[in-house]
C-alpha cells in the first residue's frame, strides 16, 4: 500500500530523470531456444487453465444433469407445480398395462384400486420402487443428520477443548492427534462394517437409528476435532490471560472467553460434517438403512423404541433404486427425484449453518 | 478500594517531577517478599537468586533490558507462569503478606483476585465496555445488577475513563482508541478490588499522549493499590515509580528508590543503563 499516489506528472518526470538502459546487443538476439521456450510456455499455461476449466465443467454437467432430470419429478406443469405425492408418500410399485387400448401407469394403491372398479385379469408389469414419493428418506435422513451431528458436535467439541485447552503437549497426546488423523482417512464402507460389528451385532442394537448415529457421529468425529481446535486456537491468547488474572476459573474462562469465540468457526467446520453424514450411504447400510419401511418413524409403540428402529434414508434409497432393481424407462424418475432432493436438503442445511454463523460472529475481529 | 481522604489533606499529592516520597526506611512494612528465587523454563534457568521486598502502597518499577527476566518475575506474582509449559520456580519462595504463594494450598483464583495484572498488549475482552468491566464480578458470581453496576462505576472512574465512557458503555469495547483500551483493562482490573496490580509494559504500544494520561493514572493509583509495573522506558519509570529495581541477565542488580537508583545508584551497570551506556 502506498501512502502517497504519484500522479500522471510525477511518473513522467521520475521516467525522465531514469535514463532508459542501453541493452547489450546480445540482449536482442533471438537464441535458438527462444521459440521452444515460447512453446513451452503456452502449452503449460493451457495445461493449467484447461484442468481448471474441467473441475467446472464436471460440476456444472452433475448439477445441470441431477437438476434438469430431477426437476421433472420434483415438478409438475399443472398447479400447484409441486409433485406433491413424491414428497408426501412412500415408495411404491409401479404397475404398467395395457386395457382397451389405452396405456395405464399406476401406482400400487391406484392398481388396486383401479381392480376393485375392473374386475378383469390384465397383464401388467410391475416396477418396483418406482412409484409414489420418498418422503421416508427425507425424515430418515435427517433424523440421522440431526443425532450423529449432535454426538459428533458434542464428543468432538469436548476432545477439541482438552486437546487444545488443557493436554499438555506429550507423547501419548501426539499419539492422539496421530490417531485422529488416521481416523480421518479410513474408508466410510469400513465405518459401516465396524459399526455393523459393534453397534449391530455385539450390542444388539440390530439395524437402527441408535447404530446409524453412532457409525456416521464415529465417521466425521475427527473432521469436527481437526477443525474446532484450529477455531479455538484461533482465538488469541490474550483473552485467555485476561479472564484468568481477573480470577476467573479455567473453565469460566474457556466457557466464557473462549467458546463462545470459537463457534462460528466450529459451525462453519460442521457444514462439511452435514453434507457426508447426508450423503454417505456405507456407514449406514449395514447399520441403520432399510430398504422399505412402510411405518413412519413415529409409528412407533413404545418411545423407547424410537432410537431402535431402522429408517430409509435417501442415498441409500438412490442406491437400491439404482442398482438392486432392474432398469427400465420407469426407474429413472425416483432415480433423480430423489439425488436432487438430496442435493437440495444438504443444500438447505448448509445454508442455514452459513446464517447461524453469520448470526453468532457479531463483531468479533482482532 | 479504601479511599483515605485525610492522608490526602495532609499529603497533597505531589506534581509528577521528581518530588518523591520519602526514603524507604529500614524496617517497613512487605507486600511481596521475593526470596532467593531461581526460576526456569524447562531446563533454561532465567532467574538467579532473586531477593526483592516490594512495599505496599507504592509503585515499584522493574526496569532492565529485554530478556532480563522482569516480565517473568512479575508473572510469578500471580502465578500467570503456571499456564506456560516447564515453567518453575526452582528454588526459593515469593511472599504475599507473609503467605507462600507457591504453597501447595494455595487457591490460585483467589491469588490472581488479589493480584491484579494488566498486560503488554491491551487484551479487552469482544464485549461491550460494561461487561468488560463486569467480566471480573461476574466471574466472581456476583450477580446483583445494583452492585456490579456500582462496581463498573467505581473500576471506570478510577481509571479516568468514566467521563469519556459513560454515555456508551453498552457499545464494543473494541471501538475505544489503543489508549482507553488500555484504561479499560485497567479498570477491569480494578473492578474486582485487588491488593496488587501488576503492569506489564502497559504503555508499550500507546502514544505519548496516551501513556501521560495512563501514567497520571499510575500515579494516582499508588494511594489505594500496591503497583509492580515493568517497563522499558526508563523516563517512565523515573516518573512514575517510587521504587526501582534493576535486572540484567537474570539477576537483581540493584533495587532502592526510584530517586536514589536513577541520581545516584550504587552499582556501575546501574549507572551505565540507566545513562543509556548499554541495554
Amino acid at each position: 500500500m502506498t501512502k502517497h499516489e504519484m500522479t500522471n506528472d510525477e511518473i513522467m518526470t521520475k521516467h525522465e530523470r531514469t535514463p532508459r538502459p542501453l541493452l547489450p546487443s546480445s540482449f536482442v538476439i533471438r537464441h535458438s531456444s527462444f521459440r521452444r521456450r515460447q512453446v513451452v510456455e503456452v502449452v503449460i499455461f493451457w495445461l493449467f487453465r484447461v484442468a481448471t476449466y474441467l473441475v467446472l465443467a464436471a460440476a456444472t454437467y452433475i448439477f445441470l444433469d441431477i437438476g434438469i432430470k430431477g426437476s421433472r419429478t420434483l415438478f409438475t406443469t399443472r398447479a400447484p407445480f409441486i409433485n406433491v405425492p413424491f414428497f408426501t408418500q412412500g415408495p411404491q410399485t409401479l404397475f404398467v398395462f395395457d386395457y382397451e387400448g389405452e396405456k395405464y401407469t399406476l401406482s400400487d394403491r391406484e392398481f388396486r384400486a383401479w381392480k376393485t372398479e375392473h374386475p378383469v385379469e390384465v397383464e401388467a408389469t410391475s416396477v418396483a420402487y418406482s412409484a409414489g414419493g420418498v418422503w421416508p428418506c427425507i425424515v430418515g435422513t435427517a433424523l440421522l443428520v440431526v443425532g450423529s451431528m449432535i454426538l459428533a458436535l458434542a464428543v468432538g467439541i469436548c476432545s477439541a477443548i482438552y486437546l487444545n485447552e488443557y493436554s499438555q503437549n506429550t507423547r501419548f497426546i501426539r499419539l492422539i492427534r496421530i490417531a485422529i488423523l488416521n481416523l480421518a482417512g479410513v474408508p466410510s464402507i469400513v465405518f459401516g462394517l465396524f459399526g455393523f460389528g459393534l453397534f449391530v451385532i455385539f450390542l444388539h442394537w440390530n439395524v437402527s437409528l441408535l447404530a446409524g448415529w453412532f457409525t456416521l457421529g464415529l465417521m466425521i468425529l475427527p473432521a469436527i476435532i481437526t477443525a474446532s481446535e484450529e477455531s479455538l486456537r484461533a482465538v488469541p491468547n490474550g483473552l485467555r490471560e485476561g479472564s484468568l488474572a481477573l480470577g476467573a476459573t479455567k473453565w469460566q474462562t474457556i466457557r466464557k472467553n473462549v467458546l463462545p469465540y470459537a463457534v462460528p468457526g466450529i459451525l462453519t467446520s460442521s457444514i462439511l460434517g452435514i453434507g457426508r453424514v447426508a450423503g454417505e450411504t456405507a456407514p449406514i447400510m449395514f447399520t441403520a438403512a432399510y430398504a422399505l419401511r412402510d411405518e413412519m418413524p413415529w409409528q412407533v409403540q413404545r418411545w423407547t423404541d424410537f432410537v431402535f428402529q431402522g429408517v430409509m434414508a435417501l442415498p441409500y434409497h438412490i442406491y437400491v433404486v439404482s442398482s438392486k432393481i432392474p432398469q427400465n424407462e420407469y426407474t429413472e424418475r425416483v432415480q433423480y427425484g430423489a439425488a436432487c432432493i438430496l442435493l437440495l436438503l444438504v443444500f438447505a442445511i448448509a445454508l442455514a449453518s452459513i446464517v447461524l454463523r453469520e448470526r453468532t460472529r457479531g463483531h468479533l475481529s482482532w | 478500594m479504601v479511599v483515605m481522604e485525610n492522608e490526602e489533606i495532609t499529603h497533597p499529592a505531589p506534581p509528577l517531577e521528581l518530588q518523591k516520597p520519602p526514603e524507604p526506611e529500614p524496617r517497613q512494612p512487605v507486600m511481596i517478599n521475593v526470596a532467593d528465587v531461581d526460576f526456569c523454563y524447562g531446563t533454561h534457568q532465567v532467574l538467579f537468586d532473586v531477593n526483592l521486598e516490594i512495599p505496599p502502597r507504592a509503585v515499584t518499577a522493574l526496569i532492565g533490558p529485554s530478556g532480563c527476566g522482569k516480565t517473568t518475575l512479575l508473572r510469578c506474582f500471580n502465578r500467570m507462569n503456571d499456564l506456560i509449559d516447564g515453567a518453575r520456580i526452582s528454588a526459593g519462595s515469593i511472599r504475599l503478606e507473609g503467605h507462600n504463594i507457591y504453597a501447595p494450598d494455595i487457591d490460585v483464583v483467589d491469588l490472581r483476585r488479589r493480584v491484579g495484572m494488566v498486560f503488554q498488549k491491551s487484551n479487552p475482552f469482544p464485549k461491550s465496555i460494561y461487561e468488560n468491566v463486569a467480566y471480573g464480578l461476574r466471574v466472581l458470581g456476583v450477580n446483583k445488577k445494583s452492585r456490579i453496576n456500582e462496581a463498573v462505576e467505581k473500576g471506570l472512574r478510577a481509571s479516568a475513563l468514566w467521563d469519556e465512557v459513560k454515555d456508551r458503555l453498552d457499545s464494543s469495547a473494541y471501538g475505544l482508541s489503543g489508549g482507553q483500551q488500555q484504561r479499560l483493562c485497567i479498570a477491569r482490573a480494578l473492578a474486582v478490588e485487588p491488593e496488587v496490580i501488576l503492569m506489564d509494559e502497559p504503555c508499550s504500544a500507546l502514544d505519548p499522549i496516551a501513556t501521560a494520561k495512563v501514567e497520571e493514572l499510575i500515579y494516582q493509583l499508588r494511594e489505594n493499590f500496591t503497583i509492580v509495573i515493568v517497563t522499558h522506558n526508563m523516563q517512565q519509570a523515573g516518573r512514575c515509580s517510587n521504587y526501582t529495581a534493576f535486572f540484567y541477565l537474570g539477576r537483581l542488580i540493584e533495587f532502592g528508590a526510584t530517586s536514589k537508583i536513577f541520581s545516584n545508584p550504587s552499582q556501575l551497570q546501574t549507572e551505565d543503563y540507566i545513562t543509556g551506556r548499554f541495554g
